[in-house]
């Protein structure tokens, strides 16, 4: 042992802490989430305020009114009932951002869980994982399909359909993260230092699961507001009598050739609230790569 | 009458089976650890040595119940443990602990190093309140000599030989009999190998922990080992006293092993031996000694008959070259 006795005793230099980010510096180093983030808020602020923008009753018909081109007093013209698509496209932001929020919180939490037991009670992997299989070899559009086809159509069934063809796809990341995360030697560790499983799944598991999963979240979001425009294009999901971009985008299919404002302005919208959501993922995907330690 | 060992390991066998095929058959075994017995006192290291592929991360993972072995005992202060229930040895891993080799991947990226180092207080009811907490935490700290600013600091803010003294004050929490290093130090720069080797020896002297120090590299055990075991394919082929294997090695593994260790003066003339190929794959292992297909001693009977781990007093070694005349 006397070898090491001169071995040298180097400083013990900690590194000073590196001062946290601001929100400002943060979002000056992620462009993408910022610009995502404006978005989807410019977007949240038209469904809430709505009723204050200029709007009138998006379901007031006005025969004589109809088909008018965009003007100062049709902002973005008149359909074919004469009801004012602007109104009508502001109003259905509301749909839209409900069905595709709503879809991501369900479909991330139940995923969450089923990826969960899968991860780590071993025996019910197969048979859950199987199951997930199951319901991802149904084309997701499909299925929701199908799952309209036995229900009435209401936003509430339009959010549930479209959750069920979301939810394979969350719980098998998280499954494959937990996966993997068990193979660390820190969750080892906490095992051999007597950590209880709960509080393992708790401390070392969840928050590792929680970058993949947000990233995912965004993803089905902004694919959820998809699919509701496709079901509701199609007449299968929101009723014809609440405006959604599907709906207005489905009335004015026959005669986008003559009239081509009424599917140009919910398509734009449809188009910039997607861009936003799929912003913001592309951003946390790589903010919240592990690689990178970040402090957020 | 004698006090039992503070371990004491009988005859383990850990065979992981390696499914395959359609219906998920078992399509092979892999003989980690078969048939390997050693005693470890308290305040004692013994060094577990041998290339990689012998199966000694295994034997310190089976100890700590993080595995179940095959067969075999495991016994703790004169207590079986190697069939307890989840519960209970849970319990008991308040007696061991281990370190890992990987600094990087041992601390969860996540944890500041409060949270980690309480997490074993929390866990076995070690400490009331916040107070007490805060001082065995800084107390921990002072024992690996770390900075008790350290406290608030996230694991990626430190430097591998820094985290592997956090992963050793988390080990050493619970105030464990036995810590186990699992190539605790091979991962670390010479220089810092070295602190923490003089660490892991200070504490062994302060707190009278035993210490199994798992390694591959001969040079490093040296300096802080009591006795060394050295690991072939599952299996000791020989153990004994520091001094006595590396003076006089018994076993023609160890002979090479010690003649690769490398020398400070490179003027010094030793005979160097080259084992001829790799390690034999443990799923398919040579019949008699394990060691025969690269033995530089090897005759008739090495290749049928296993020679079992045997020689005078504390010095044991697993070869038939003792009973050739003249050997």
């Amino acid at each position: 042992m006397s070898d090491f006795a001169a071995a040298p005793a180097l400083p013990e230099i900690v590194p000073e802490r590196r001062k946290h980010g601001t929100f400002v510096r943060f979002m000056l180093r992620h462009p993408t989430i910022f610009a995502g983030l404006v978005l989807i808020g410019l977007m949240l602020m038209i469904a809430m305020l709505a009723p204050y923008l200029g709007t009138t009753d998006p379901t007031a018909l006005a025969p004589a009114r109809r088909l008018r081109p965009p003007s100062a007093a049709y902002w973005f013209g008149t359909d074919m009932l004469g009801r004012d698509v602007y109104s009508r496209v502001l109003y259905g932001t509301r749909v839209s951002l409900v069905v595709g929020f709503a879809v991501a919180l369900l479909a991330a939490v139940i995923g969450l869980g089923i990826g969960l037991v899968a991860g780590f009670v071993r025996w019910s992997d197969a048979l859950i994982m199987r199951i997930m299989d199951g319901l991802m070899s149904i084309p997701s559009i499909l299925l929701a399909i199908a799952l309209m086809a036995l229900t009435r159509g209401s936003v509430r069934n339009v959010v549930i359909a479209i959750t069920i063809s979301e939810i394979p796809r969350v719980a098998r990341l998280i499954r494959g993260v937990v996966l993997s995360l068990r193979e660390q030697p820190y969750i080892e560790a906490a095992i051999a230092c007597g950590t209880r499983t709960p509080r393992l799944i708790l401390r070392h598991i969840l928050p590792n699961t929680l970058a993949p999963l947000s990233v995912q979240a965004t993803y089905i979001c902004a694919s959820a507001m998809i699919t509701e425009a496709i079901l509701s294009f199609i007449g299968a999901g929101t009723p014809p009598t609440v405006p959604s971009w599907g709906n207005i985008m489905a009335e004015g299919r026959a005669l986008w050739q003559i009239k081509p404002s009424i599917v140009f302005f919910p398509a734009i919208f449809l188009l910039l609230t997607v861009l936003g959501v799929n912003l913001l993922g592309d951003g946390l995907r790589d903010a919240l790569d592990p690689r990178r330690a970040l402090r957020l | 009458m004698n006090k039992p060992p503070l371990l004491e390991v009988n005859r383990l066998v850990k065979h992981f089976l390696i499914r395959g095929g359609l219906l998920g058959g078992i399509a092979g075994r892999v003989r980690a650890v078969d048939d390997l017995g050693f005693a470890l006192e308290r305040g004692e290291t013994l060094s577990l040595v041998g290339e990689s592929g012998s199966g000694k991360s295994t034997v310190g993972r089976t100890i700590l119940g993080l595995i179940r072995p095959d067969g075999g005992e495991i016994w703790l202060d004169g207590a079986r443990i190697d069939q307890l229930s989840r519960a209970r040895m849970r319990a008991l891993r308040q007696r061991m602990q281990i370190v890992f080799q990987d600094p990087f991947s041992s601390l969860n990226p996540r944890l500041s190093v409060r949270d980690c180092l309480a997490e074993p207080l929390a866990n076995f009811g070690l400490a009331r309140g916040k107070a007490e907490r805060e001082r065995r935490i800084f107390d921990l700290l002072d024992q690996v000599m770390l900075p008790r600013a350290a406290a608030d600091r996230l694991p990626h803010e430190f430097s591998g030989g820094q985290r592997q003294r956090i992963a050793i004050a988390r080990a050493l929490a619970p105030r464990p009999d036995l810590i186990i290093c699992d190539e605790a130090v091979s991962a670390l720069d010479v220089s810092v190998k070295a602190q923490i080797i003089n660490l892991l020896a200070d504490l062994q002297k302060e707190l009278g922990l035993a210490l199994l120090f798992i390694s591959h590299d001969l040079a490093i055990v040296e300096h802080l080992t009591h006795r060394i075991a050295v690991m072939y394919l599952g299996q000791i082929v020989e153990i004994g006293p520091r001094d006595a294997v590396f003076s006089r090695p018994q076993h023609p593994y160890t002979e090479a092993l010690l003649s690769a260790v490398p020398m400070p003066d490179p003027e010094t003339k030793r005979r160097r031996i080259v084992l001829a190929g790799d390690i034999p794959s443990p799923r398919n292992p040579p019949q008699g000694c394990r060691f025969h297909t690269r033995c530089p001693y090897v005759f008739d009977r090495c290749r049928v008959e296993a020679p079992a781990l045997r020689g005078p007093g504390t010095h044991r070694a697993a070869c038939h070259l003792d009973a050739l005349p003249g050997a």
